[in-house]
């Protein structure tokens, strides 16, 4: 009886809270004749957005969709090389090699404890801005990428889009199904799997099929007068945004990978020597697979906190979800409405990133005994 | 085999941790070059490229924003009333461990002691230092030596409060009078200069000692109430923490910047600095309430039950037993998310233009005199040094307070 007395004011205090901020959002937006549905959704955008050709007379919606793309640009490129970079860091730091394992132990020491705040305006005003050349004397690094102040010319295919992402998708299923018959193939008899290899093999042939089927082409950057043309041009605050993300996370998965290949136990890798293993076939085949088991977790953790953060690129002019929002409200958006959506799809991509860590995690934790 | 035993000791270290293999040997030339690189691009910038003046200059506007220069005094105080209660504290906490027998009584000598201090503190000093170098007037030098001194007093003054002999009401009023100094000493201050004239780094420190308090009993309350067996509290509770979590903290800040005059009466809309506070309490509080739910669920059923078996009533259960076990066992996530919050109070400056560090270290580079220089690097590099100083130092306290409390030991 006590508990339900006691929940009823919980929950009845809850709501009259609600009650009452409502009531307030209602007043006080009619007062001032503020909408509070989401018909500003029709309205021109009234602002370009750098580096797409959406014109300026395009509905907010549009815009919004095309921040929340960028969003997801960022966050992907970044999850990426994050994982790579932290991963390399974090074998470091346990390197026999005195000096590959200080230097690992400095660089997050260093980052880890600096506000991401300051990597992204470092990235744009004191690296993009003031290390990288004018576009006149551009670094052309061996004909693969052009640096300049404006911007970052690398490598990219003609007239890519979904139809690419596309292939790409089926190349990772066929890469996924091969794999699968590959395990089977060694549960029965006994040969080595060789997985990743054949997996691998699958994804390139599915995906070459498709390139020459739908006659894609890549193009390289070149530096032409005062402009690049070719590849694809990455905004300096695109640019500075993923380095500052990068090296931010990576500090923070570096220290995950180390606490979890420590937490590895000795034996195994014990084992793995006696057996002649080299020094690569032990970290590859023995303790990472284990470590990562582990460290699955915490890094989806990050994953979600890189998302979140790439929200900072608003401060340097890249035109995430965050910066979109920002402007249409400049722009005379009833804000509430607009940030309400905001969050809802940073909750809905927060939501789908931990549904397949979850799913990932189970899958790794199955195969312990 | 001989002759390597009798080998210097560095051929032999050199031998075992840079050229153990041929490859081993190569990684050790390609990273020493970088590192020696490394090392000689940082102590040119430090000594012979950086134009460290704009710094020099305005050293006051990085540390206290715009505070008026007629309240300095007030803050100078607040400073020393500070360090004397720091070091009260300090005492007061040593002579309570004592007396439960925690630490032993003697046995480490004075020195022992300052050697260690010294230790854990060279590196806040050495900074401290620094920036008394950089100013150039007596008044910070002044106020850093009463603050010692008051720090060394309170510390001596302090074991004797911790004294059994007090008894109960003498215990309840060196509790209250301890939490009243920091009360005391902010409400001297904000009724002097409003806090919406603080800046700097004053200002980064003052939103994130705020919201440290404050996110606290929130966490914890909402880490229970999660794992209440009331299944409309849990709901309630459950929601809460997943949709702060799921929103990014710097749209947070843009919305209670622009949106939260909405939601209440005109009159109570309050001060953007405030809403700063409010913003980072709410969403750490969610952040400290996983954690703390992580800690309640490490502790044994065992000691529910015992507690249980003693006969005490739920809520002493929960306060006795369960909770100073949970906060203990997840003191290192706890400070971690502590250290997460201070860095993030950059975007409070970001997002709704207070004048904290960062916004001060871009400012600058507009001034007349400095404009066009190209010296944000400096200033940059300035807030990074600030930053870093504080949060290393408490990520390494909180190393130590967990092995002092044991944590995994017990």
């Amino acid at each position: 009886m006590l508990k339900w007395v006691l929940q009823l004011v919980v929950v009845g205090l809850v709501v009259a809270l609600i009650i009452w901020l409502y009531g307030n959002y209602i007043d006080n937006t009619a007062e001032q004749n503020i909408p509070t549905d989401f018909g500003f959704l029709d309205n021109p955008a009234n602002f370009q957005i750098t580096g797409n050709e959406l014109s300026a007379n395009a509905p907010i919606r549009d815009a919004l969709y095309q921040g929340l793309l960028n969003t997801l640009r960022i966050s992907v490129a970044g999850i990426v090389a994050a994982t790579i970079l932290g991963t390399l860091i974090g074998i470091a730091r346990l390197s026999s090699n005195w000096i590959v394992s200080k230097l690992a132990t400095v660089y997050v020491e260093a980052v880890r404890n600096v506000p991401l705040a300051l990597f992204v305006v470092a990235g744009l005003l004191v690296v993009v801005l003031g290390v990288f050349p004018t576009i006149q004397d551009a670094w052309e690094l061996g004909g693969l990428a052009v640096v300049s102040n404006r911007g970052v010319a690398v490598p990219w295919f003609v007239g890519a889009g979904f139809g690419l992402l596309a292939i790409g998708t089926v190349g990772a299923v066929a890469a996924w199904i091969v794999a699968r018959w590959r395990s089977s193939v060694s549960d029965r008899t006994g040969v080595l799997p060789r997985s990743g290899l054949w997996a691998g093999g699958a994804f390139v042939i599915v995906f070459a099929i498709g390139w020459v089927a739908f006659g894609y082409e890549w193009t390289l950057p070149e530096l032409d007068g005062r402009q690049t043309v070719g590849g694809i041009r990455v905004d300096p605050s695109f640019f500075a945004l993923f380095f500052a993300l990068v090296i931010y996370t990576a500090s923070h998965i570096a220290e995950i990978v180390r606490g979890s290949i420590q937490a590895v136990p000795r034996g195994q890798g014990e084992a793995a020597d006696s057996v002649a293993l080299s020094g690569f076939q032990r970290m590859w085949y023995v303790i990472l697979p284990q470590a990562f088991r582990i460290a699955i977790p915490p890094i989806g953790n990050q994953y979600l906190n890189l998302i979140k953060n790439s929200s900072l690129g608003a401060a340097i002019g890249y035109y995430d979800l965050t910066l979109v929002a920002q402007t249409t409200v400049g722009n005379g958006s009833p804000a509430v409405p607009v940030f309400a959506l905001t969050m809802v799809l940073y909750i809905c991509i927060s939501l789908v990133t931990s549904v397949i860590v979850n799913y990932a995690n189970r899958r790794s934790a199955l195969v312990e005994r | 085999m001989n002759a390597t035993a009798h080998r210097s000791g560095a051929l032999v270290w050199a031998r075992r941790n840079l050229f153990r293999s041929p490859l081993d040997g190569a990684l050790t030339i390609v990273f020493g070059a970088i590192s020696l690189w490394l090392i000689y691009k940082t102590l040119s910038f430090v000594f012979v490229t950086g134009r460290w003046d704009i710094i020099r200059v305005n050293l006051r506007l990085l540390m206290i924003g715009r505070f008026p220069e007629a309240h300095v005094l007030r803050l100078v105080i607040t400073v020393i009333g500070l360090a004397a209660w720091g070091g009260f504290l300090a005492g007061f906490i040593r002579a309570r461990q004592v007396r439960s027998g925690r630490v032993p009584n003697s046995g480490t000598s004075l020195a022992a002691r300052l050697g260690d201090i010294g230790m854990r503190l060279w590196l806040p000093a050495v900074v401290v230092l620094l920036l008394l170098l950089l100013s150039s007037t007596p008044g910070p030098w002044i106020t850093v030596g009463l603050a010692l001194i008051a720090a060394i007093i309170g510390r001596l003054v302090g074991p004797f409060a911790g004294r059994p002999k007090l008894g109960p009401v003498g215990s309840a009023v060196v509790f209250v009078g301890l939490g009243a100094v920091p009360v005391g000493l902010y409400f001297y201050v904000v009724t002097a200069v409003g806090f919406d004239d603080w800046g700097g780094f004053m200002l980064n420190l003052f939103l994130a000692a705020c919201a440290i308090v404050l996110c606290f009993p929130l966490g914890i309350l909402l880490a229970l109430g999660r794992r209440s067996t009331l299944p409309l509290v849990r709901v309630v509770c459950t929601t809460y923490i997943e949709l702060v979590r799921g929103a990014p903290l710097f749209v947070l800040l843009l919305l209670a910047n622009v949106a939260l005059g909405f939601f209440v009466p005109d009159s109570l809309v309050p001060s953007t600095s405030t809403r700063a506070i409010i913003v980072f309490t709410l969403f750490t509080a969610a952040y400290m309430a996983e954690i703390i739910r992580g800690g309640l669920q490490s502790v044994p059923r065992g000691q529910i039950e015992a507690a249980k078996a003693v006969g005490l009533s739920p809520v002493r259960q929960t306060g006795y037993i369960v909770l100073p076990q949970a906060l203990r066992n997840v003191i290192p996530a706890q400070i971690g998310q502590l250290i997460s919050l201070f860095k993030d109070t950059t975007l409070a400056g970001i997002a709704m233009g207070l004048f904290e560090l960062l916004n001060v270290t871009t400012a600058i580079t507009a001034q007349e005199q400095f404009r066009g220089q190209g010296l944000i690097g400096e200033t940059i590099t300035f807030a990074a040094l600030m930053f870093w100083t504080v949060s290393f130092t408490m990520s390494r306290e909180s190393q130590r307070l967990e092995k002092r409390l044991g944590v995994g030991v017990r």
